[in-house]
């Protein structure tokens, strides 16, 4: 269970967060849609740990646990994962070597056994099969030379691995072809369970097709200014975020 | 009343004087010679200042102020080495040859220690050094006692040959020049991999002459890795003559202060010259590559990838001049130099220098300097990976970039291993 309260924040003296209160119960998909500039990818930094964004009030805990004074690494152990919405390029930085050093560090912070190169392979290309990613994109560097459907479907395999109980997905659909969008949504929802919790971060209602949410939450410069269920993506997607502005 | 004994190149000097008649070869009179001129170079110009443009970034003073003695008298007997990277090794103690601890049987060609076997070597000892311009190539001339020749007949495969470089600590500050030379017949082949350590106040100035002849391929690893209280300032020469490669790729990480100086002549067509490397210091150590690139016949190669990086109060240099001669059409030159500064206290000066003659020719270079990207870090601590081992995985795919450039694997992986035992000494100290 992922519950902020009166979160906010700011960066450069800048106020972006201005009073966040958020509760995603454990086993529950919620989505945030709010219009550019509303804060959407700042919250998802500042849960994430990104160093330049300063918390000035409020509190955010994961499972009970207060993560924003830990490290980002120590959020990942405690089941936290960040799906970049432009995920970061590593020439140099062979695929295969980085996620396994990324799971058995987040499988050593949980007091879990670290699995070797055999194991590893093994399950990575389980868990690619079934994002149909071909295996040659264990051999790559890092997110180099793939397209953007590819960096993305990199993004939930690293998730599928990972196993986090709370995943934060940042504008995952943009830059996605149909196609894409369709296997990237499979994935999500194939981690979906009891003991799985997500955050949607999304402009558009599209994606909420294949990742229905069980709550839509409407970010406005900086606050949540209205929750409902997954019928409110609809509204919004028909009568725009001004509507949502007027009534508030 | 006692006075102190003369620092610097007076010192050296004086040591010249003392021991002339006892250094190795003082009955041959080509080797007098060679050295008494060496000796008069080097009374003419002293260790070069940063008045010198060559040595413009790079402080010899420290070198120039101290007051180094010769090695101890050799010791015969059992001594720890490091990990063999090759089965076959000639090793060397404060610049001696030691057969005794050397592994030479069934080579197919003659690695001999140069004092023993100066008859052989004299037409080439002195052939491409120049003392009359560098002052360091003066002072090892005047004051070699050994080193090693490598002699290997046309068409021969010499395989992999390790020179290893063991230098003990005395207790007092020491000087050792040892002097190599290593010679490929047409179409011969070998994989040398030096491996520098040492301890104590020393100054290790070792010169090479290295002739590749038609056809042939030099892959010469460097590995230079002593202790941060060594000074390690080498100069090499090396001549590569038609369809022949020289291929050297150093790694510097560890004395306190290291000049990797190399001057390599392509002279016949379709020869190519290599000369990679990575250059690592920490806190109050400084590193220097400073290479020369002569381009004297047509269609040659030259490549050239160097990566620094740098921690704390400590500082980098790299200075590649490349000169294209106007018989050398069709070079296809390159050379890229790249920094990484892991502290705000740390420096690179770089200095790439074309001069180019012939007009048919492509030539390019080009110089980064950044901090470790902000992003990737963030990307890869995300992922629940310690900010520690984030950061050597971003400067080991920094290094990356040249370390792929070695072909051969025996020596990919030593390579590999230095720069990792260098990063891990890092982080235990931070």
């Amino acid at each position: 269970m992922l519950r902020i309260e009166g979160l906010t924040a700011e960066i450069d003296g800048k106020e972006i967060l201005k009073g966040i209160d958020l509760e995603v119960p454990t086993g529950e998909v919620h989505a945030i849609m709010g219009p550019n500039g509303s804060g959407k990818s700042t919250l998802s930094y500042v849960l994430s740990g990104r160093e330049g964004y300063e918390v000035t009030a409020g509190t955010a805990t994961l499972n009970g646990v207060d993560i924003l004074a830990m490290e980002p690494e120590e959020r990942a152990a405690a089941g936290l994962f960040l799906a970049f919405q432009y995920p970061v390029e590593l020439p140099g930085v062979g695929n295969a070597t980085f996620l396994r050093t990324a799971l058995n560090a987040v499988r050593k912070g949980r007091g879990e056994s670290e699995l070797d190169a055999m194991q590893f392979l093994k399950l990575a290309r389980q868990r690619m099969t079934a994002l149909s990613m071909p295996e040659d994109m264990l051999k790559r560097g890092v997110n180099v030379g793939f397209s953007g459907g590819e960096k993305k479907r990199n993004e939930i395999l690293q998730m599928a691995l990972l196993q986090p109980s709370m995943a934060i997905l940042d504008e995952t659909d943009s830059g996605l072809d149909i196609d894409a969008l369709k296997i990237v949504s499979d994935g999500v929802n194939a981690m979906r369970g009891p003991n799985f919790s997500a955050l949607v971060i999304t402009h558009y209602q599209r994606l909420l097709d294949y990742i229905v949410p069980d709550r839509v939450h409407v970010l406005m410069a900086g606050r949540i200014v209205k929750s409902g269920g997954p019928e409110l993506a609809k509204e919004l997607e028909a009568q725009g975020y001004a509507s949502v502005q007027a009534a508030a | 009343m006692t006075t102190a004994a003369p620092t610097g190149a007076a010192g050296f000097l004086a040591r010249y004087e003392g021991l002339k008649d006892h250094l190795p070869g003082a009955r041959k009179p080509w080797l007098n010679t060679l050295r008494a001129d060496a000796a008069v170079h080097f009374a003419a110009r002293g260790f070069p200042t940063r008045r010198v443009e060559q040595w413009k970034y790079t402080d010899l003073g420290v070198v120039a102020q101290a007051h180094f003695a010769e090695p101890l008298t050799m010791v015969e007997g059992a001594l720890a080495l490091p990990v063999p990277n090759a089965p076959h090794r000639a090793v060397f103690v404060d610049g001696r040859f030691r057969e005794d601890l050397s592994t030479l049987d069934g080579l197919a060609y003659r690695a001999l220690g140069l004092a023993q076997n100066l008859n052989e070597a004299e037409p080439y000892l002195g052939a491409l050094a120049k003392p009359e311009r560098e002052p360091l190539a003066a002072l090892n001339t005047m004051l070699f006692e050994d080193g090693l020749f490598i002699d290997i007949p046309e068409g021969v495969d010499g395989g992999l040959l390790e020179l290893v470089s063991i230098a003990l600590d005395p207790g007092r500050p020491f000087a050792f020049h040892p002097r190599h030379l290593v010679r490929l017949g047409a179409g011969a082949t070998l994989t040398l991999i030096e491996t520098a350590t040492g301890r104590g106040q020393c100054l290790h100035n070792p010169v090479f002459e290295i002739e590749v002849a038609e056809g042939a391929t030099l892959t010469h690893g460097r590995l230079l890795q002593e202790e941060a209280t060594v000074f390690h300032l080498s100069t090499i020469y090396a001549t590569i003559a038609a369809a022949g490669t020289y291929d050297n790729f150093t790694v510097a990480a560890g004395p306190r202060l290291t000049r990797n100086e190399i001057h390599a002549a392509l002279t016949g067509p379709k020869a190519a010259c290599h000369m990679n490397g990575a250059q690592m210091a920490a806190d109050g150590q400084h590193v220097d590559t400073t290479t020369s690139l002569d381009h004297a016949a047509p269609d040659c190669a030259s490549r050239q990838t160097y990566k620094t990086v740098l921690t704390g109060r400590s500082r980098g240099v790299f200075q590649g001049k490349i000169l294209v001669r106007r018989e050398a059409q069709k070079t296809d030159g390159y050379q890229m130099n790249q920094a990484l500064l892991l502290s705000e206290e740390a420096e690179i000066d770089s200095k790439p220098q074309l001069e180019i003659y012939a007009d048919d020719v492509k030539c390019s270079h080009g110089a980064t300097v950044g901090a470790l990207d902000a992003d990737s870090l963030f990307y890869l601590r995300t992922r629940g990976i310690p900010e520690s081992q984030a950061k050597a995985m971003l400067v080991e795919a920094f290094l990356h970039e040249a370390v792929e450039t070695v072909t051969d694997e025996t020596l990919r992986g030593a390579l590999t291993r230095a720069l990792d035992a260098w990063w891990s000494r890092q982080a235990a100290v931070a």
